[in-house]
């Protein structure tokens, strides 16, 4: 293909050394976000392949043919020189060198520019910098009627405000066989695609309570349903119907001056089981839709950063 | 017959900024032979739905322009800034509704001029680029309308946008990265909404501007296929061999003549 310009012989020759030097940049951005020293081990790879691709390419620009230095000893130049001359050939890669360091330069600024900026998209979903670290204190336990669930709406952080209202279906179990007080606290949100599930059966909102922002209506569900896609559970989050792939997540919990105060929020597998008794494995906060245990587990091998606890 | 003087003089006086522009830009010139270019002569108004595409688009980027104007990206005032656009600010309700029903019509535009390309075996060699920069420019579509549907801040808005995200999480390896890219962290929050609108209004908007310019260069450059029931074949065989030399040879042919046309 002609461009028109008498400068076929600038034109790079194919060389692998890029590929390594993309590769570094990746692994330096991946590391960015997931650990340091794959970041740090990026930007070896970065500077190696980096160094060995100006060299190929500086080889590939060196002057052609051009006079060996001991000739100018004398002072008179070379007869190579002279017929160099005599030919308008090349004696010193200039529009060679200019190409480099347009490229070059023009590299590092757009470097300069484009990945801070990149960064500054990206990373901030990663750090969890969103996340509220202070708990939520749901009010008395005196609210939570033994046996029953109580619909409790709150605000996940006050920082964020409305957007952050959240509800959870929770049940007071009564004291476990260790005489501990148990709370059973399902998160509304349904484990297939996100959407509100719903408690199958009749609220009470006569005897609503309310608790500083937190809502409180007694509920006596068979179950849970979401209006999404059908997608039913049974009282322990159990999925009984329809397509999410895990148990409903749950919150941990602890009890202070006799108010109930929202732990962390976990995913779960399967529950066995039922109220104070339920046994299950705890998992990292998975999306909805994610699974976290059987085999399809490995189609999530990355931990996300900043996704919560 | 002659001009009288002044009717040439009155010619001139009209061209005369035409003749100016040419001079210095080329223009005149360029647009001419852009308007004036040959197309195959049994084309079809079918092929005229790309241009109806690019008409959907620039009234949504236009429409969009002014509404950003009234719009305020932020949880505690989107929705109510929506309802001042609709209800209160003077012809709001028409320029917001072009804008939402134009949606519609863009996307729908987008899938018939896809299927028209389609079945005219438009994709063929030459034109496989124009092809891949129509589904990128498909992808990016679909993403204004998704981005944008989040933008009125109701109840629709909310959760469409919380299955479409966690749609997006189900993904192997990458998706629960994507979808915690698209909230800005674990949940949906204040800066969903304005990542959503910095995203919908000039990120994309300016993807799809810059490949709608890559896309109509490849139909002017290459021209456009003649319909399966035009007498002269798609586009013309693969070169064997030889190149084609100089500027235009690789237009050659592409443009079918009918066969009486052909000289010898
Ligand atoms: C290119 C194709 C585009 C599509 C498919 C699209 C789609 C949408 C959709 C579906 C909505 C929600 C409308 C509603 O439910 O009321 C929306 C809203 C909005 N869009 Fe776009 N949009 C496009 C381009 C643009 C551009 C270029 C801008 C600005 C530069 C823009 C600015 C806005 C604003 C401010 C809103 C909020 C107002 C409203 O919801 O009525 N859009 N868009
Ligand atoms: S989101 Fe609940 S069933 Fe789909």
């Amino acid at each position: 293909m002609s461009d028109g310009t008498d400068n076929h012989d600038q034109a790079p020759g194919s060389s692998l050394w890029p590929i390594g030097f993309a590769i570094g940049i990746a692994c330096i951005l991946v590391g960015l976000v997931i650990s340091w020293p794959a970041a740090v081990l990026g930007a070896a790879v970065t500077i190696v392949f980096g160094v060995l691709w100006i060299r190929d390419a500086a080889r590939s620009h060196a002057p052609v043919d051009s006079a060996p230095a001991h000739a100018l000893v004398d002072g008179t130049p070379s007869e190579a020189q002279l017929a160099a001359e005599e030919q308008h050939l090349e004696t010193y890669g200039r529009a060679g060198f200019l190409t480099l360091a347009t490229i070059g330069l023009g590299g590092v600024i757009g470097a300069g520019v484009v990945l801070p900026s990149l960064g500054f998209a990206v990373l901030p979903s990663f750090t969890g910098e969103g996340i509220e670290t202070n708990p939520v204190d749901l009010g008395p336990i005196s609210n939570f009627p033994e046996g029953t669930f109580v619909i409790t709406s709150f605000t996940g952080s006050k920082r964020q405000g409305d957007v952050s209202r959240r509800t959870a279906y929770i049940r007071n179990n009564g004291l476990s066989a260790e005489k501990e007080p148990s709370f059973t606290i399902i998160y509304s949100r349904c484990v297939h695609l996100g959407c509100p599930i719903q408690p199958n059966g009749p609220a009470f909102k006569d005897q609503a309570k309310t608790y500083k922002d937190v809502t409180l209506t007694p509920v006596k569900p068979a179950g849970f349903g979401c209006p999404c896609h059908g997608g039913a559970y049974d009282t322990e989050g159990n999925r009984t119907a329809g397509p999410p792939v895990r148990s409903l997540d749950r919150y941990a919990f602890s009890v202070a001056d006799g108010n109930l105060i929202l732990g962390d929020h976990f995913s779960v597998g399967t529950v066995a089981g039922t109220a104070a008794d339920a046994v299950m494995t705890r998992y990292p906060v998975a999306y909805p839709g994610v699974h976290v245990d059987g085999i399809e587990r490995f189609l999530y091998p990355l931990p996300v950063p900043g996704a919560g606890a | 017959m002659a001009k009288s003087a002044r009717q040439a003089q009155i010619e001139k006086a009209a061209l005369y900024p035409l003749d100016w522009t040419e001079e210095r830009t080329g223009l005149v010139g360029y647009t001419k032979w852009f308007l004036f270019r040959n197309v195959p002569r049994d084309v079809n108004w079918m092929q005229t739905l790309g241009a109806a595409t690019l008409t959907a688009f620039i009234v949504q980027a236009t429409t969009g322009v002014f509404l950003a104007m009234y719009y305020k990206p932020d949880p505690d005032s989107a929705y109510a800034s929506i309802q001042n656009i609709t209800n209160e600010v003077t012809l709001g309700w028409l320029v917001r509704g072009m804008h939402k029903w134009g949606a519609s019509l863009f996307i729908i535009l987008m899938f018939l001029h896809m299927a028209r390309t389609f079945m005219f075996g438009a994709y063929k060699y030459p034109r496989e680029l124009n092809w891949i920069t129509g589904v990128i420019l498909l992808v990016m579509g679909m993403a204004e309308g998704f981005t944008g549907y989040l933008l009125p801040w109701d109840q629709t808005a909310y959760w469409a946008t919380v299955v479409g995200i966690n749609i997006n999480a189900t993904a192997p390896i990458a998706g629960p990265f994507i979808a915690q890219f698209l909230q800005g962290g674990a949940q949906i929050g204040p800066d969903t909404l304005s990542k959503f609108y910095s995203l919908h209004m000039l990120v994309i908007p300016g993807g799809i501007m810059a490949l709608i310019g890559l896309h109509m260069y490849l139909v002017i450059r290459l021209g456009v296929t003649s319909p399966p029931w035009s007498p002269t074949a798609a586009g013309r065989p693969r070169d064997e061999g030889e190149e084609p030399q100089g500027y235009g040879a690789y237009r050659e042919g592409l443009i079918r003549e009918h066969e009486e046309d052909k000289a010898s």
